[in-house]
């Protein structure tokens, strides 16, 4: 028992990742009818949002220490952030301490620019375009992005430590009645699920409760008819591009303390990520989000030695033999609407 | 006995019956068209004799054989060729290659992996597709590509490339929907034409009245998913059911 | 010619002609000069030439005409490697028995990831084959290790049993060979101040690859090869005219992945090691980009654009900011460095930044690809030189089909 709720509860961080990609997807295809294999290198550049707000507010000068030395009896220089002059020793330090949460305020305007221009420059002239066509430009754009950010900062993984209030763990199995050590939680998974369920929450109620959002669910159903009203749906659907690319980056952000970012992080999840959005249904969104967290979690168990002695190496391909036999099944997903890209 | 044989066939769609207890006999080298107003369950019809539909109750049988539960090619190799309501070829290819294929594909049937023979060597093939580009009095534009076509000669080309197959069966499904009257006029004199040349058996599933009268001699009226009457235009033209239900309707 | 009509046998000409005196035309610059650099005379770099020319061609074969865009192709070429390199383990270091065995279970892997992938099209085609080739790397990568080697690749050892010739004499790992020539031999031929190499495993891949080009010419003008474009054109068209397209499309599956097969096959035939990374979904990207860049649905375009990103790959990645200067000498100190911090992130490791970038303008602004390109400069010179007497005739020239 205290086996399978820890490996649902592992599941959950990953999922929570697979969930929030997948509704990115799932919003620009259902929305613009757009393959878009350039989604994970939106995830990888929220993670490095948090990297270069790390970097910035770390940015140091270097002040000689007159009460300390050396070994050699020299007097010590140190590093010196910025923010501490600014702020103050304590609060300087604090606000480091807190840089990836502080990354969501940064990385919520630059990503959404990001996708306005990705729509307006780019993706604009695809919409016409087969749907091959949208996946190679959408992937020669990934490979570009990927490189800029290997360019800029380098191949190796770069570590963005979570604020030192989250950093322990939770022993969550004593809350259910289990001995103490059995289930153990590290906090910032747990801050990153329900990071990721209040913005997918807020994603569907605002998609469920404002004009602009019935709008552009209208739109998903019937562009034509929606344009032919008079509304300017366009302009709607490269602000809805934005806001996947947000939600993208924001996955991103959050994710780093969990994984630290690297270049390439972006290609890993992307391919995941697309197997989910299949799975869960093409354009639909709450199969997504199911099947982000469903996949999430039966990859987390796959992982349980006990699994792995019994079928060995299923931990590395269970998900994509879940999305083979969906496929092959029930081509529509678990939740997809009948008759959209069926065949 | 006729080529097509429709017996009881029904099919509901929810609560919508949308087809109820059709029966239907096509003979051979005639030309019949199935007409009805909007509603009257000629598309549902058509897609039960193509295999894309399968009735709840009844048969459909070609040629002795029962076409239900087949799949498109099958049914195409048993002897049904169909043209759509708007054309479909192979836009990518030339004209002479979309006249090709057909004759492939009754020549080789649905599939044949003759990777290393050349087109060109393929005597038979080559001058029985010229033959038929210079009966629909396209062979000049042999070497177009396909996509690039009028709409007339798209049409002509698509009505070419299903005769090629020397079909047992033409299926038309309105073949002038949407045509303007030149275009229509056109499509009526190129099925006579066709219709003069060979001998061959047509079913025209049709909305537009002045198509069916130039051209069939058989009619069937379709209202409400069951055929009110059959019999010959002429017949057809001064029924009182057919006017009050198609006719009256119209004007 | 050879049962090709006369352009298509001029093109082979021109093929051959090319593959064959390769080493002069990739060398002509001599060994002390400047421009050395340009040169891609060399074994290791020819031998890469052709082989990934044979994976494009094969790929093209299935994307070019059916328009199924695969992306787990790699997944084929992996498995001819480990299969190349596992004959060389077990029967004998010729290059024969190695490359039979990787195209044969190429094509049987590929029946059956074409088998299940083909039963959906579009992009649901292009997901399920990344997500077959993801499984295959996944697995070679851990469970497989006794059968793929894992992490270090599968290599030759002293102690393989090597049943056709017997284990290995001395100390050496043996090399692979076609009947006692060795594959890394190579004749040196000095010309003046000239150098040109002749490697005979470049050979062995230049024949093998003439011939894998002659089979696409012959498959692109069969009965079969149309058939194939008429899947790519309308599918219900096609099978309202009596035409299965699932076996049509299988088939071109299969062949595609047997050319990646063959293409694996000569790797290890080259360099006796198979390492999973060759499976990787970049991997496959990188033929679908070859493909593409060069012209897909084109003949010689997967073979250009493949000689082309493998030549650029060379060259960018060794140039370095030492030369940059060099170029940029003319120019004023502060332009100079300006010049060089420009192009800095495009060269030495940034080669896969400019591939990225190249590969979307492609995409962009010509679909077609090189040969689109070259047919427009061409069709171009040709109006202004014919402006009079160019009409219907120069319309019907452009739209014959696949070039």
């Amino acid at each position: 028992m205290d086996q399978i709720i820890l490996q649902i509860l592992n599941g959950l961080d990953k999922g929570s990742a697979y969930a929030l990609i997948a509704l990115g997807l799932t919003l620009i295809f259902g929305t613009l009818g757009v393959v878009n294999f350039a989604h994970g290198a939106l995830f990888m550049l929220g993670a490095f949002c948090a990297v270069t707000v790390q970097r910035l507010l770390t940015l140091s000068h270097e002040v000689v220490d007159p009460e300390r030395t050396d070994f050699l009896g020299n007097p010590l220089k140190v590093d010196v952030p910025y923010v501490m002059d600014i702020f103050g020793e304590s609060t300087g330090a604090a606000i480091i301490d807190w840089s990836v949460p502080l990354a969501i305020l940064f990385a919520i305007p630059v990503m959404i620019l990001i996708g306005v221009v990705m729509e307006r420059g780019l993706i604009k002239h695809f919409y016409k375009r087969p749907h091959a066509d949208q996946i190679l430009v959408t992937f020669g754009l990934a490979i570009v992005l990927q490189e800029i950010i290997k360019y800029f900062y380098g191949a190796n993984p770069i570590q963005t430590p979570a604020p030192e209030a989250f950093r322990g763990s939770l022993d969550f199995g004593v809350w259910l009645g289990f001995e103490a050590n059995q289930i153990i939680y590290p906090y910032w998974r747990l801050v990153y699920f329900l990071f990721a369920a209040i913005i997918i929450a807020g994603v569907f109620a605002f998609l469920q409760f404002t004009t602009f959002g019935m709008v552009v669910r209208a739109g998903m159903a019937d562009r034509e008819t929606v344009g032919l009203l008079g509304i300017d749906i366009d302009k709607r659907f490269t602000m809805m591009f934005g806001i996947a690319a947000a939600v993208a980056g924001l996955a991103g952000v959050m994710y780093g303390p969990i994984n630290a970012p690297n270049y390439h992080m972006g290609m890993d999840f992307l391919v995941l990520s697309f197997v989910v959005v299949v799975v869960g249904g093409m354009g639909s969104l709450p199969g997504a989000v199911a099947a982000g967290f469903l996949l999430g979690i039966l990859e987390s168990f796959a992982s349980m030695s006990a699994v792995i002695d019994l079928i060995p190496g299923i931990n590395q391909i269970i998900i994509y033999l879940v999305a083979i036999v969906i496929l092959l099944t029930r081509p529509r997903g678990l939740m997809g609407r009948k008759g959209v890209m069926e065949d | 006995m006729g080529v097509l044989e429709v017996k009881n066939v029904g099919k509901r769609f929810g609560g919508l019956q949308a087809l109820g207890n059709v029966n239907l006999s096509v003979k051979e080298n005639t030309v019949h068209a199935i007409i009805g107003p909007n509603g009257a369950g000629k598309s549902t019809l058509l897609n039960c004799l193509i295999g894309k539909l399968i009735p709840d109750t009844g048969s459909v049988m070609f040629d002795g054989q029962s076409v239900l539960g087949r799949k498109p090619h099958e049914i195409n190799q048993m002897g049904i060729s169909r043209v759509f309501q708007t054309p479909e070829i192979f836009g990518d290819l030339t004209v002479f290659e979309n006249v090709m294929i057909p004759i492939f594909a009754k020549r080789d049937g649905a599939f044949r992996m003759h990777a290393y023979e050349s087109v060109s060597n393929e005597r038979d093939i080559t001058e029985a597709a010229e033959r038929m580009l210079e009966d629909v009095n396209m062979l000049d534009k042999r070497h177009v590509q396909a996509s690039s076509l009028s709409r007339g000669d798209k049409r002509r080309l698509e009505m070419a490339m299903c005769l090629s197959q020397e079909p047992k069966l033409l299926l038309l499904d309105e073949p002038t929907a949407g045509m303007a009257r030149a275009d229509t006029n056109n499509t009526i004199d190129l099925l006579k034409e066709i219709k003069a040349k060979r001998n061959i058996t047509m079913a025209i599933i049709e909305h537009d009245m002045h198509v069916v009268f130039s051209l069939a001699e058989r009619i069937t009226v379709l209202a409400q998913g069951t055929p009110l009457v059959e019999d010959t235009p002429a017949n057809i033209k001064g029924h009182p059911k057919v006017r009050e239900a198609y006719l009256g309707e119209a004007h | 010619m050879l049962g090709l009509n006369k352009k298509d046998g001029t093109l082979l000409l021109i093929v051959i002609g090319l593959t064959l005196f390769a080493p002069f035309l990739l060398n002509p610059f001599p060994v002390e000069s400047e421009l050395a650099q340009f040169n891609a005379g060399y074994p290791d770099l020819m031998q890469r030439f052709v082989i990934f020319g044979i994976f494009a061609i094969g790929f093209n074969i299935l994307f070019g005409l059916t328009g199924y865009l695969s992306f787990g192709h790699a997944a084929f070429l992996g498995a001819g490697s480990y299969a190349g390199v596992w004959m060389m383990k077990l029967l004998s270091m010729n290059v024969i028995p190695a490359i039979v065995a990787a195209v044969i279970v190429a094509g049987l892997f590929s029946v059956l990831i074409g088998y299940i992938s083909l039963r959906r099209s579009g992009i649901y085609f292009s997901i399920l084959t990344l997500a077959f080739a993801q499984m295959s790397f996944a697995l070679a990568y851990s469970v497989l290790t006794p059968i793929t080697g894992g992490e270090t690749g599968l290599q030759l050892s002293l102690d393989d049993p090597r049943i056709l010739t017997g284990g290995a004499e001395g100390g050496n790992l043996p090399v692979p060979s076609l009947f006692g020539l060795e594959m890394r031999d190579s004749f040196d031929l000095v010309l003046g101040s000239w150098l040109f190499t002749f490697n005979v495993g470049y050979y062995v891949c230049a024949i093998i690859m003439i011939a894998a080009f002659y089979l696409a010419i012959r498959i692109f003008r069969s009965p079969f090869g149309m058939m194939l474009r008429a899947v790519k054109s309308n599918q219900q068209r096609m099978s309202y005219t009596g035409l299965n397209s699932r076996p049509y499309t299988l088939a071109a599956f299969v062949i595609s992945g047997m050319y990646a097969g063959l293409a694996g096959g000569l790797m290890v035939s080259m360099d006796p090691l198979a390492g999973a990374e060759r499976m990787q979904w970049t991997a496959s990207g990188e033929v679908v980009l070859m493909t593409i860049l060069g012209g897909a649905g084109t003949l010689i375009g997967p073979v250009l654009g493949a000689g082309f990103i493998k030549y650029f790959e060379n060259i960018f990645s060794k140039i370095n900011d030492q030369i940059l200067h060099g170029w940029f000498a003319f120019l004023p100190d502060g332009l100079e460095n300006a010049m060089v911090a420009l192009v800095h992130p495009f060269i030495g490791k940034g080669w896969h930044l400019t591939l990225g970038i190249l590969f979307m303008l492609v995409v962009i602004f010509l679909p077609g690809g090189l040969v689109e390109g070259g047919q427009r400069v061409g069709r171009f010179a040709f109006r202004r030189r014919n402006k009079k007497a160019e009409g219907a005739e120069a319309e019907g020239a452009a739209k014959q089909p696949a070039e």
